[in-house]
């Protein structure tokens, strides 16, 4: 073939040599021009060096324990005995990874398992987190009795020159059974999952006790609550500006009394509302504590509507973490910030929820007051602007 | 029926030279070739490099996520401004994962995989000389090598290559100042994808053409192996499914070039609110999915036609169930159509149709249980070989298992609020279709390495490469599961700014060191591969004892595949064990009047006159029986 006399040929392995050389001059040219000029280069070659030489060993060794095997082999084999039985070595180490495999999969959902969320802090999230336990519980069956069936006819069968397979090529009755016995526990599945996600996400009574909007870029999250006539002013997001972040719409009455907050703040057992909007690309609100989750879509607002149960209060004695608090963060890339996107989201009493409220400083800043004078250019508006405000205030 | 007339232009198996001046150059034979052969390992080679690159990203963001407050000086040394001050910085992360993913996904398990051996068996395994159009063969790999090449380049762009993850998602993808990836980067990745969904059409066009037309003398579709059915199922989900990501992905080349907003609407960016209106992101979702869940099971099926095949031959079985497993086949190829919503549950879009996906994705669970309870029917009392192929093919059963399982979780749109986007779904989508694909990919490596190269792999280095592999990946993959239930999001950068997620930091120094591991697994594989093509043991024709029609081909590789007659073909691809026959294993060119010992009624279903003579035959037997 012809590619063999081009890798054989000494020409190749000298131009390889030469390549080589030039490399490794261009690689420590490189550092000098980047950021790493101050790193001790000297030390982070040997670094490497000394991996390279751990595998360089490693392959060795590999290499040795192959020619044993070889020479092991072929003398049996010269005395008239069989060489080794790779079958059975084969065989045997499915068995052995059968058992350890099993073992490590109960260390890992024991161990590992623990560490997943406390218990849901909403009331839908217990329907939610019943139906993983039913799913886990299932699944794991299957699980547990293919992979044993696997593994466990590898071994068994293993191959012989002394046997031959079991010429079986269809059985039409165990093919019914084993179509009809997954299609009936799918059907169960689908049949609870379809009720529980319909009554987590479609609701007659969309409008929630508390509307809280939510609004997501890049890299953080606005939270704007309605003020005591409980309604958010409607938005349009040609009104932005430096101070009207969320280009709220300030002809719409209801903007005036809004408010401005740094966490969300939720009473605990109340219908909470949260309208999701996204200003630049797609984020998403997670709370995984609550279950709760959504895309914040550009162009599509979306809300998402639960009840807290448990205060993070109580949450702290649960998990038994004195630093404990419920996140709010993203979960959809969204850009170099995306890792950190986080709010801290508190579940309090009614009486504190009234209290805290209280204190939230107004959505219309003074710095935004001065600039709607500003920007109504015409002095009519300006003024009737001016006269609602001041009848709103 | 259909045999190509063939130009005999002389064989090309001369040690010295390449000057041969008439029809096989050097170019013709090495280069431009149109022999399905050579193009095959083309794709091969091609798809391993490919493998080989982004398996060496994910090292590089396993790295990140384990040390995330280290500094690694050579980082510096090998991504200059990519990775300042010996970390990776933040957007190149976003790029590592989303180069990791696009070649991955597109490059190494739709073109590696199916390129590889659709090309290899369609025409080997139906009884044909070549391709229905070998030309285009051709193209379909030089688009797919400049698609690559493309794609590779955007590592030199200043800004980086494409980072908006390998979904690609507007308004991030079509916005070039929301992140460095989405300028230039994105621009190549776009350029890169729609040059590779040509080659996907026309490699696709063909091995349907070639399956449907260009069979031999008594290959029906019913007698076809399961490899063939599947690369066949998944040249037409291909040729169904890539034309929509086109056309998703000119909209996105025109919202980002044309100031169109088919995508984008209502955006403040960088404190400038953008004139788009009236666009949906949601729309890209649709479309991007659209294709992209038939990709998944473009990704796995042909990985479970090789390994059913496999596990055959190694078992010395036939398979079980042959025609559920072309039924569940074309049942998954048909359903893959109407999930895609259920990448979409908690996106904003209805409800109500979120409810109907979950449906509909529940439902291919059962075509999926149906192949995997055969699999494992088929292992019971077989007379099993340990090669490495067939070690393979269990671990692609193992992972399928695995990861399938999990899907009951997120396929269930209560169950996602909670999962979407976390860890679990990197574990899930990394068994099922990463892992149980490269797998069966793998498998098929080993198994048809004589076939392409003409020489036997070494087998010790195979059990070598598979173990580490295979223990690997379990130990990578399994633990995230559990960084999913406690909502740990995917694509995070480091987790160090969340106290909650502290704690998963030693798990994410184990799972590093663990993928290292099976990283430099994969150096025993390159080295393995490398030497036998060259310096391996030289192949005898069937080196498996297989029933299939491509062993019956020489071994000396021919434009043309046979020479003289291509063999005629009388009987299916799995008489294996058969009672009754002196060897284990009947080839399906083997006519049952040279096997009468062997035969049974079932085999001579749609066949009176062979059913005639078989009972005359076993008639005959009886009648000497009572004679002795």
């Amino acid at each position: 073939m012809g590619f063999k006399h081009l890798i054989t040929s000494k020409k190749t392995l000298s131009l390889f040599a030469a390549f080589v050389l030039f490399g490794t001059n261009l690689m420590a040219q490189t550092p000098a021009q980047g950021d790493a000029a101050t790193v001790d280069k000297g030390a982070m070659w040997t670094g490497i060096a000394y991996y390279v030489l751990l595998f360089l060993v490693a392959s060795v060794c590999v290499a040795i324990v192959g020619k044993i095997l070889r020479v092991y082999d072929l003398t049996q084999k010269m005395q008239g005995k069989k060489g080794i039985n790779w079958n059975g070595v084969m065989g045997i180490c499915c068995a052995i990874f059968l058992v350890a495999g099993m073992y490590g999969a109960y260390w890992s959902l024991t161990v590992q398992g623990s560490m997943k969320l406390p218990e849901p802090a909403s009331a839908h999230g217990g329907s939610i987190d019943d139906m993983f336990t039913t799913t886990t519980i299932l699944t794991l069956i299957v699980f547990v009795i293919t992979q044993i069936c696997l593994f466990g006819f590898a071994f068994v069968y293993r191959g012989s020159d002394k046997r031959k397979a079991h010429f079986l090529p269809h059985n039409n009755t165990i093919e019914k059974v084993w179509t009809i016995i997954p299609a009936i526990v799918l059907t169960i599945l689908v049949v609870f999952g379809f009720f529980t996600w319909q009554r987590v996400m479609t609701s007659t009574e969309v409008k929630g006790d508390i509307n809280i909007d939510v609004t997501g870029h890049q890299f953080a999250w606005e939270i704007r609550y309605p003020g005591a006539d409980g309604k958010l002013g409607s938005t349009n997001f040609r009104l932005f500006t430096a101070a009207n972040k969320l280009g709220v719409d300030f002809k719409d009455r209801n903007s005036f009394d809004d408010l401005s907050a740094d966490t969300l703040v939720l009473p605990v057992n109340k219908s909470i509302r949260i309208n999701i909007h996204a200003q630049d690309v797609i984020h998403s609100l997670y709370m995984p504590h609550f279950r709760v989750q959504l895309n914040a879509v550009p162009g599509l607002p979306t809300y998402f509507k639960f009840v807290p149960t448990i205060t993070t209060a109580k949450m702290k004695m649960i998990t038994g973490n004195a630093n404990f608090e419920y996140l709010l963060y993203c979960n959809k890339i969204c850009g170099s910030g995306h890792w950190n996107m986080q709010k801290v989201v508190r579940v309090v009493s009614q009486a504190e929820y009234q209290d805290w409220i209280a204190k939230q400083k107004p959505y219309l800043s003074d710095q935004l007051r001065k600039e709607l004078h500003f920007a109504d250019s015409k002095p009519a508006n300006q003024v009737s602007a001016s006269n609602r405000l001041a009848v709103n205030n | 029926m259909s045999t190509l007339a063939v130009h005999d232009h002389g064989v090309v198996h001369h040690e010295d030279g390449h000057e041969h001046h008439h029809k096989a150059t050097f170019l013709n034979t090495y280069v431009f070739s149109q022999d399905h052969k050579y193009i095959a390992k083309q794709f091969l080679v091609t798809g391993i490099i490919m493998a080989f690159i982004a398996m060496s990203l994910s090292i590089l963001f396993r790295i990140q996520l384990a040390y995330p407050e280290k500094s690694f000086p050579f980082l510096t040394t090998l991504l200059g401004h990519f990775a300042p001050n010996g970390r990776i910085s933040a957007d190149f992360y976003m790029s590592l994962v989303t180069i990791h993913g696009t070649i991955m996904v597109f490059f190494v398990l739709t073109a590696g995989l199916s390129g590889t051996f659709a090309n290899l068996l369609i025409p080997l395994q139906v009884g044909a000389r070549d391709m229905a159009s070998p030309f285009v063969n051709m193209l379909s790999y030089w688009f797919f090598l400049m698609a690559s090449i493309v794609m590779l380049s955007s590592f030199f762009v200043q800004s980086g290559p494409a980072s908006g993850g390998w979904t690609i998602y507007p308004p991030l993808s079509a916005l070039p100042k929301s992140m460095p990836g989405s300028g230039m980067g994105m621009t190549l990745w776009l350029v890169s994808m729609v040059m590779f969904i040509a080659s996907q059409l026309m490699g696709g066009i063909n091995y349907i053409s070639t399956v449907l037309n260009m069979r031999t003398k008594g290959m029906d579709l019913w007698k076809m192996p399961l490899t063939v059915w599947a690369l066949f199922l998944t040249a037409v989900l291909g040729v169904l499914s890539f034309p929509v990501l086109v056309a998703g992905v000119v909209l996105l080349i025109f919202d980002r070039s044309a100031g169109t907003s088919f995508y984008l609407s209502d955006i403040i960016l960088n404190n400038q609110v953008q004139p788009y209106e009236g666009g949906s992101p949601i729309l890209f979702q649709h479309l991007f999915w659209f294709l992209g869940h038939p990709e998944v099971y473009i990704v796995i099926m042909p990985a479970m036609g090789l390994s059913s095949e496999v596990l055959a031959v190694n078992s010395r079985k036939p398979i079980f169930g042959y025609h559920a497993m072309v039924y569940s086949l074309i049942g998954i190829s048909v359903l893959s159509f109407i999930v895609w919503g259920h990448h979409m549950f908690v996106t904003g879009m209805n409800p109500f149709l979120g409810g109907v996906f979950m449906i509909t994705t529940l439902i291919i669970a059962v075509p999926s249980a149906v192949k995997t309870f055969n699999w494992l029917a088929t292992l019971w009392r077989g007379n099993i070989r340990f090669t490495p192929a067939m070690l393979f093919a269990i671990g692609m059963v193992s992972f399928f298992i695995s990861g399938g399982l999990t899907g009951i979780f997120l396929g269930n749109a209560a169950l996602d609020i909670n999962l979407h986007d976390t860890y679990f779904v990197v574990a899930h989508f990394h068994l099922v279709m990463g892992s149980a694909a490269i797998f069966g990919m793998l498998a098929g490596v080993y198994h048809w390495f004589p076939k392409m190269f003409r020489r036997m792999m070494d087998e010790r280095l195979g059990y070598l490469h598979f173990w580490l592999t295979f223990i690997g990946a379990y130990l990578v993959f399994f633990p995230m599961h559990f960084m999913g239930l406690e909502g740990v999001p995917r694509r995070y950068y480091a987790f160090t700014e969340f106290e909650s997620m502290k704690h998963w930091l030693t798990v994410n120094v184990f799972i590093t060191w663990s993928a290292i591991m099976a990283g430099i697994a994969q150096l025993a594989f390159a080295y393995n591969f490398i030497h036998s093509i060259f310096w391996g043991k030289k192949t005898v024709q069937n080196p498996w004892n297989s029933n299939t029609l491509e062993w019956t081909a020489p071994i000396e590789h021919h434009h043309g595949n046979w020479i003289g007659e291509i063999p005629t073909v009388y009987r299916w691809p799995y008489d294996y064990s058969k009672p009754g026959h002196d060897e284990d294993f009947i080839p399906q060119h083997i006519p049952f009047s040279q096997t009468m010992s062997s035969n049974l009624p079932h085999d001579f279903e749609d066949n009176p006159g062979g059913l005639a003579e078989h009972t005359k035959w076993t008639d005959a037997q009886k009648a000497n029986e009572a004679v002795k």
